[in-house]
């Protein structure tokens, strides 16, 4: 993942002042994960002056500071992070989704009520069953217990059943009918019944299935949420490691941090090596190659003279550079991207899930038997108000339980599954469009391919002697260098010429490294892919780095089409680079020099043809064709856009999760697919047994909780090997 | 039976108590990062929250 520390800057832009004199800081910590990581950060970080207090929340990472002295510097404390082991980050929490999650909130008191309310209904329904079951119980004791069982079950379920109710009613209001209908409608019908059947003294009362049901259908509900405000959260946090802060340079020539949110047009910039340009701008001082492969999907640098255009997004692969921003973050080149983005995602939202198709069969037929059971029962000679109580038993044995359980509950396993595997799944229908996929389309920059320079076609002999001088540089081509040749000594006098390369001495002798001209071979044109090495007084030898394919990438397409999925990769690049990467991993299908709204446009097109197509793709050129593809995959490394428009982010190095997720996918939706055959065997004998009137309160509570736990197993089946 | 009117009432009250007493826990946010606080028990301090008070809490 190319996330980059905020390290060596002025970040007190995040400390942010309270009232009180004291202050706060955010900072989001990678990689602890137990009891001894919690100890050590929160000690160490409380032992820095300044600090009055740390607290670390393991589940979402963010360490929260408590800080007495305004002076504090937050450099410190990322340093302090950094030397334990740990990648830090501040953040701004206004900006990382941090509002308090209201909806969740609702959800749970709704539960917590509805739970009390099923708990207590059916104490007073135990002696009402025992009495079914002709033990003694004297029919005023029977009446209490009934009128007991109302007050307490009729609030709850009242209050409980609210979510549902505006739901429906909103639905209603606008023509159509959603689950929430049949399941509005059945408790209404279960309460007014039930009251009546109190006043008139007889024999049903249904209180305590009413808010059972409520509470069965709540919990998949909160399930449902919890995924989606999950991800959500959990994909803000990626961001905000990816993207957090400018570093400006103010008029007296300082530099400091600030949050991206805060740069303004005109303001001064300053981008180090292979940092990534945070808004459109134009260069003012330095010699700029940048690296625009997540905007365009090219490969090859592209060197930008003073005065040029540095779009947002792009990797500055050159060094020291002073620019000028052109626009905010909200309206850089990214804005014109969002459009077709919307453009794509209002397409996918018109995709119907799994559980609502089920409503939509299951619906009808259940309200039809209950009309069925009432009319038929009346016409047979049934007392209009058995019919009545025949006809609501039906509906609740008949109870969507199942329907809304069976779908959360397994898409909740599954994706919590996947997080453990490294892919972040941000909504249960993205896990439903995904089993469905027959085609996958892959951009090659940065997903095929690692999207950083690695050696080529050069000998060890040439890296090690090279390695010195490259350790001492922060240029990604010398980081290539450095990586492959290990860890070793560093050269000594080391001077950094900006755009050129880097001279100093290895074992006393001068040495170079950089491009042709500056290393002293006049003759040959110097690439953007290559670097010159030699010392002063010897041979000069030839570097040549190149944009690898990532090593699972093979075996990640011969496993996609092994499961009968055919491959394509849709690249900005040169044909000819695009051809030896199709090559290497595998794929007889490609497409080079595409621009963004092409690849949206032969996305649409295979869609138009039938295909369900999965693109996996992590530029801004990718990103409208991310939200136009029946289901999007982008990896952790993507820019924010991307990550913004796909259904699922890969947040570990590598692309074999892309497999996983396609694995857990296919499994997640048989497992749902049982759990609706589950549910229609149930109805089909549960349904027909309240219409003869075989159903009372006892066995539809029993029928109930029993298929609700029924589905709930089946769900865990996935859970699979830890 | 009439012991019935006293005890019913009251153990719906006892059941009101614990649902007011799960919204405080949700309040106080005592959900808010439930692995942290399950490897918390862990640690051997004695006190493992450090307090704004004694920001220097003792080594393990």
């Amino acid at each position: 993942m190319t996330l980059d520390t905020a390290v060596g800057r002025d970040m007190s832009a995040f400390v942010r002042r309270r009232d009180d004199g004291r202050g706060r800081l955010d900072l989001l910590v990678t990689g602890a994960r137990c009891a001894g990581c919690i100890a050590k950060i929160e000690r160490e970080v409380s032992t820095i002056p300044g600090v009055a207090s740390a607290r670390l929340n393991l589940s979402s990472g963010r360490l929260a500071i408590d800080v007495s002295d305004q002076a504090i510097d937050p450099d410190r404390v990322v340093q302090t992070l950094v030397g334990l082991g740990y990648q830090a980050t501040p953040y701004d929490p206004a900006t990382a989704l941090q509002q308090r999650d209201r909806e969740g909130n609702r959800l749970i008191l709704a539960l917590a009520v509805a739970g009390f309310g099923a708990m207590n209904a059916m104490m007073f329904s135990v002696p009402l069953w025992a009495g079914l079951f002709d033990q003694e119980l004297g029919s005023a004791t029977r009446a209490m217990m009934m009128w007991m069982s109302a007050a307490v079950g009729a609030p709850c379920a009242i209050f409980a059943g609210r979510t549902f109710f505006e739901s429906a009613w909103r639905s209603l209001r606008a023509g159509r009918a959603n689950m929430d209908v049949p399941i509005s409608v059945g408790v209404i019908l279960t309460l007014a019944i039930s009251f009546s059947e109190t006043i008139l003294n007889g024999r049903d009362a249904y209180f305590d299935a009413a808010v059972s049901l409520l509470f069965l259908l709540l919990i998949g509900r909160w399930m449902d949420h919890k995924l989606k405000a999950g991800a959500r959260s959990a994909a803000g946090d990626l961001l905000a490691l990816q993207a957090t802060s400018a570093c400006l340079v103010d008029a007296s020539g300082r530099e400091r941090s600030v949050p991206l949110s805060d740069v303004a047009s005109g303001d001064l910039i300053r981008i180090r090596p292979g940092d990534r340009i945070p808004v459109d701008a134009t260069l003012v001082r330095g010699e700029a190659v940048l690296d625009n492969s997540l905007l365009t999907g090219e490969s090859a640098p592209v060197p930008v003279p003073v005065g040029g255009l540095c779009r947002a997004g792009a990797v500055n692969l050159s060094g020291l550079l002073t620019l000028r921003a052109e626009a905010g973050s909200d309206d850089s080149t990214l804005a014109a991207i969002a459009r077709l983005i919307e453009a794509g995602t209002q397409s996918r939202s018109r995709y119907v899930r799994l559980a609502d198709r089920a409503a939509a069969l299951y619906v009808p037929v259940v309200h039809l038997a209950a009309l069925l059971t009432f009319a038929g029962g009346w016409a047979l000679g049934l007392d209009p108000r058995e019919a009545i109580i025949r006809a609501v038993a039906v509906l609740i044995v008949t109870c969507p339980c199942a329907l809304g359980l069976a779908v959360p509950a397994v898409q909740i396993v599954a994706s919590s599954r996947l997080f453990r595997r490294g892919v972040l799944v941000k909504s249960g229908a993205a896990l439903e469009r995904l089993a469905e996929v027959d085609h996958v389309v892959f951009d090659k920059t940065g997903v095929l391919t690692e999207g950083r320079p690695i050696v080529i076609e050069t000998p060890m002999s040439v890296i090690l002697l090279a390695a010195p001088l490259a350790r001492a540089s922060n240029h990604p081509m010398a980081k290539a260098v450095a990586r492959t040749a290990g860890p070793g000594e560093t050269a000594t006098e080391v001077v950094e010429r900006v755009g050129l390369g880097v001279e100093g001495l290895i074992d006393g002798r001068r040495a170079r490294l950089g491009r042709a001209a500056f290393v002293g071979v006049p003759t040959v044109r110097s690439s953007e892919t290559e670097l010159w090495f030699g010392f002063d007084d010897g041979p000069k030898v030839r570097l040549r780095f190149s944009d690898a394919p990532r090593s699972d990438a093979a075996q990640t397409v011969a496993a996609l089409r092994a499961r009968g999925l055919t491959v394509e990769i849709l690249s900005g690049d040169q044909p000819k680079v695009v051809e030896a990467v199709a090559g290497s991993v595998g794929v007889p299908t490609w497409r080079g020099g595409l621009l963004p709204e092409e690849k949206a446009a032969v996305i649409d097109t295979l869609t138009a043809a039938g295909r369900k197509v999965l693109m996996v793709g992590d530029g801004l050129n990718d990103a409208p064709a991310l939200a136009r593809a029946h289901a999007g995959i982008a990896p952790g490394s993507a820019i924010e856009a991307s990550q913004n428009a796909a259904d699922l982010v890969l947040t570990h190095e590598g692309l074999m999760g892309v497999i996983e997720a396609i694995d857990v996918a296919r499994a997640a939706r048989s497992r749902a697919l049982e759990n609706f055959g589950f549910a229609a065997l149930y109805n089909l004998i549960a349904a027909p047994a309240a219409m003869i009137g075989l159903v009372n309160p006892f066995v539809a509570a029993l029928a109930m909780s029993g298929s609700s736990l029924v589905v709930t197993l089946n769900a865990l089946r996935l859970r699979g090997s830890r | 039976m009439n012991i019935l009117l006293l005890l019913a009432p009251f153990s719906v009250v006892l059941g009101l108590i614990a649902v007011a007493a799960f919204v405080w826990t949700l309040r106080a946010g005592q959900y808010d990062d439930i692995s942290g606080s399950a490897e918390r028990i862990l640690l051997d301090e004695a006190d493992p929250l450090p307090t704004p008070t004694d920001p220097k809490s003792p080594p393990t």
